[in-house]
């Protein structure tokens, strides 16, 4: 499964150089913290390029406050994402569209 | 209802527009009176339909429902629907004359983005909050008068769910003027600028009306954190599935008794009060034999129906798509297939129809391909009869009953020919890597008593009228077939022996005699290839007919019992696994993949699989029996 390569501890390190150091990629959220949404764009070149934007229909906009519900089996993937009074399970390659900056638990 | 006496030359046109699962289908029932499913996940209605609302003056006003939206960006061919419709883009169809967008006032924060959009749009529009009981439980309520005065449009609260629940709609609709003037909206997808801004001006909305807070944990969260657990989920499910099979037979029992009685009582009335003639062979061979065999399988049906609409009401099912994801994404299945694969459980049709919430054609197509494989209720009839009369009625551990077991592997069998399957078509196509998600997990809900009663009431209906009509027709064709030409004078056989039918399974049952079966399954599988059910009759009418004794109004499971050897049996188990036995089906397919291309690949390769799993079945069980 290539998509989960960006999960790889290498790649995230090249990765959060590049970034603000308080982002950090929807996945690597602990379940059930708080977060908002800061960034929403296709992470991988060879992904659809409407997912970003089908994601962005749903909600996933920056600004809102994102938890992660529950983790599937094993890869612990799909997860099951609150956003804001929705829910929805994501594969991690979709999830991977989406960076998210936590904060203190005050919602919750 | 009541016909008008005058007819309005071109009644208005009111389209339902709205984010998937907020509740439009259940407002369109209340508006027309209709029946259409209505359940607990996004994507229930695929399809466009209309229906007429008679309003208290008299008038009639045409209704659209439409398959829910996140965007009039249409991805996925129901989203296509819906933006057609909207934007005039159907042969021979105009815009409709005024939208209602339904929102769900519990989630709003999500709905009011397609408010906004089709406000742009131009389009008359009414916003109808809907769920408005559930928000004002939750402590949430939302004030339709605020919201309307933010918006700039007419909002009106609705409850979906109850009979009343639409009064200030239709007052609403009876009172918009409807302009005349039909030019078709334009379009315009929103950039990520555009989406940004609506959001901006939703989070000024919801502030202003006072819906801005965010829940902390809600009650959905209690049950999810037990339901999705990464252990104990996947064992509640498992746990729900064996439950349901071992109901199927454990609570069906009595009902079914009294079936059989009655049948078999009105056999011997008939077989008593009319004098030998044609009719009454017709009638206790032809429709009590056949009908009679397939009726009393009703109240499986009805408990099989009871579970699947309980877990489509509350909205576990798309949970189970989350709990099952990481199994259907390792065979290359979108994980949008697991709705669509878990109506085929009820009926193929509905489910291929429901793969229209699939984005990529590839997906689609292969989610199409293995439908059938899932178990649906045409074929518990024959499970149930096959297993009823080899499968000895005894607890094995743990007071599970041996024939529900039985039952839960055929199930089992034809999800993992389905995985099979579909594991084969990702190695050997070239099918993008990111099969999409994105599935909305709902708020859970108690299950609508008055909808479960909706549900059960119309496959009842559905079941009889099958039973009156499609296998009541077949019965006495069959029954002709079976008795004519009469057989020469001095024959020692049966009359079947020398009829057409008699002839034709013969024949037949060259082909099968290497899977085990004998002429008179051979037969029964010819008009079986209309509905799998058919077969259950046709072996009650072939067997009535072929028996030389005067026990012809026995019923059909001990006559199997005595004729049959098990390994046939458990190669007949294993046909109906696998083979396409369902012209609806194929007929759906065709439909669906505007090709005669893909149905005939369909037939092709699940008889074939079919032919291959019964002679492995067959061998396997004679060696193992002796």
């Amino acid at each position: 499964m290539g998509t989960i390569l960006i999960y790889d501890n290498t790649m995230k390190s090249k990765q959060s150089a590049a970034v603000r150091p308080a982002d950090i990629q929807l996945a690597e959220l602990a379940t059930g913290k708080v977060a908002r949404v800061v960034s929403v764009s296709a992470a991988d070149a060879a992904a659809p390029v409407e997912l970003g934007r089908r994601l962005a229909e749903l909600g996933f906009l920056p600004g809102e406050a994102v938890r992660i519900v529950a983790r599937g089996l094993m890869a612990r993937d799909p997860i099951a994402v609150r956003i804001g009074t929705g829910t929805f399970a994501l594969r991690l390659f979709e999830a991977a569209c989406i960076r998210v900056c936590p904060e203190q638990p005050i919602l919750g | 209802m009541q016909a008008l006496p005058v007819v309005v030359p071109q009644s208005p046109l009111v389209a339902l527009v709205g984010n998937p699962n907020c509740g439009k289908t259940a407002l369109f029932n209340v508006l027309t009176g209709s029946r259409q499913k209505v359940a607990n996940y996004a994507g229930v209605t695929v399809e466009r339909k209309e229906g007429t609302l008679l309003t208290s003056s008299g008038s009639r006003i045409r209704i659209l429902d439409l398959p829910g939206a996140y965007s009039l960006d249409a991805l996925t061919p129901d989203e296509k629907v819906t933006a057609d419709v909207l934007l005039g883009r159907r042969a021979g169809e105009v815009p409709p004359d005024l939208v209602v967008c339904v929102t769900d006032a519990t989630n709003l924060r999500q709905n009011l983005r397609l408010v906004l959009s089709l406000k742009r749009l131009g389009l008359p529009m009414i916003v109808a909050l809907n769920m408005t009981d559930i928000a004002r439980r939750k402590g949430t309520p939302v004030s339709a008068r605020r919201l309307a005065a933010e918006l700039g449009v007419p909002v009106v609260e609705t409850v979906g769910i109850k009979a009343a629940g639409a009064t200030q709609l239709i007052e609403a609709l009876q009172s918009a003027s409807v302009p005349a003037l039909k030019a078709a909206p334009v379009w315009r997808t929103p950039s990520a600028a555009d989406i940004e801004q609506d959001q901006s001006e939703v989070r000024r909305i919801l502030a202003a009306v006072g819906a801005d807070r965010l829940e902390g944990t809600t009650f959905s969260d209690r049950v999810d954190a037990v339901v999705l657990h990464p252990l104990l989920g996947p064992v509640i499910l498992a746990a729900i599935l064996f439950l349901v099979f071992q109901a199927v037979f454990a609570w069906a029992q009595v009902p079914m008794d009294a079936i059989k009685f009655a049948v078999a009582s009105f056999g011997d009335w008939v077989g008593q009060t009319l004098p030998q003639s044609l009719l009454k062979d017709l009638l206790v061979n032809g429709v009590l034999a056949g009908v009679g065999s397939v009726l009393v399988f009703l109240p499986q049906i009805i408990i099989l129906f009871f579970f699947i609409l309980l877990l489509e009401d509350s909205g576990y099912l798309p949970r189970a798509a989350f709990l099952l994801d990481r199994v259907m994404g390792s065979v290359g299945l979108s994980g949008r297939a697991f709705i669509p694969l878990l109506s085929s459980f009820a009926c193929a049709i509905p489910g291929i129809m429901a793969t229209r919430t699939i984005q990529n054609p590839r997906d689609r197509l292969t989610t199409i391909m293995i439908a059938p494989l899932m178990t649906c209720s045409a074929r518990l009839p024959v499970y149930a009869l096959i297993i009823g009369a080899f499968i000895p009625h005894r607890a094995i551990w743990g007071g599970l009953q041996l024939q529900g077991v039985v039952l839960f592997v055929l199930y089992i069998a034809g999800v993992v020919g389905a995985m099979g399957v579909a594991y084969v078509l990702k190695h050997t196509g070239s099918g993008t890597r990111f099969q999409a998600l994105m599935l909305e997990l709902p708020a859970y809900h108690w299950p609508s008593l008055r909808n479960l009663a909706i549900g059960l009431w119309q496959r009842v209906e559905i079941f009889l009228s099958r039973v009156g009509t499609i296998i009541l027709a077949l019965m006495v064709i069959l029954w002709a077939l079976s008795s004519y030409p009469l057989p020469p004078p001095g024959a020692t056989g049966p009359a079947i022996q020398y009829s057409i039918a008699g002839h034709v399974g013969a024949w037949l049952a060259v082909i099968f005699a290497p899977i085990g079966f004998n002429w008179q399954i051979s037969i029964a599988l010819v008009p079986g290839l209309a509905a799998r059910e058919v077969a259950v009759g046709a072996l009650g009418t072939v067997y009535a007919l072929s028996a030389t004794g005067t026990d012809v109004s026995g019923a059909l499971t001990p006559l199997i019992a005595q004729s049959w050897s098990l390994p046939t049996a458990l190669s007949l188990l294993a046909w109906y696994v696998f083979a396409p036995q369902c012209l609806a089906t194929l007929a759906t397919v065709k439909r669906e993949t505007n090709s005669w291309r893909y149905p005939a690949i369909m037939a092709g390769y699940l008889f074939g699989l079919a032919y291959a799993g019964s002679w492995v079945t067959y061998r396997i069980a004679l060696a193992l029996t002796g």
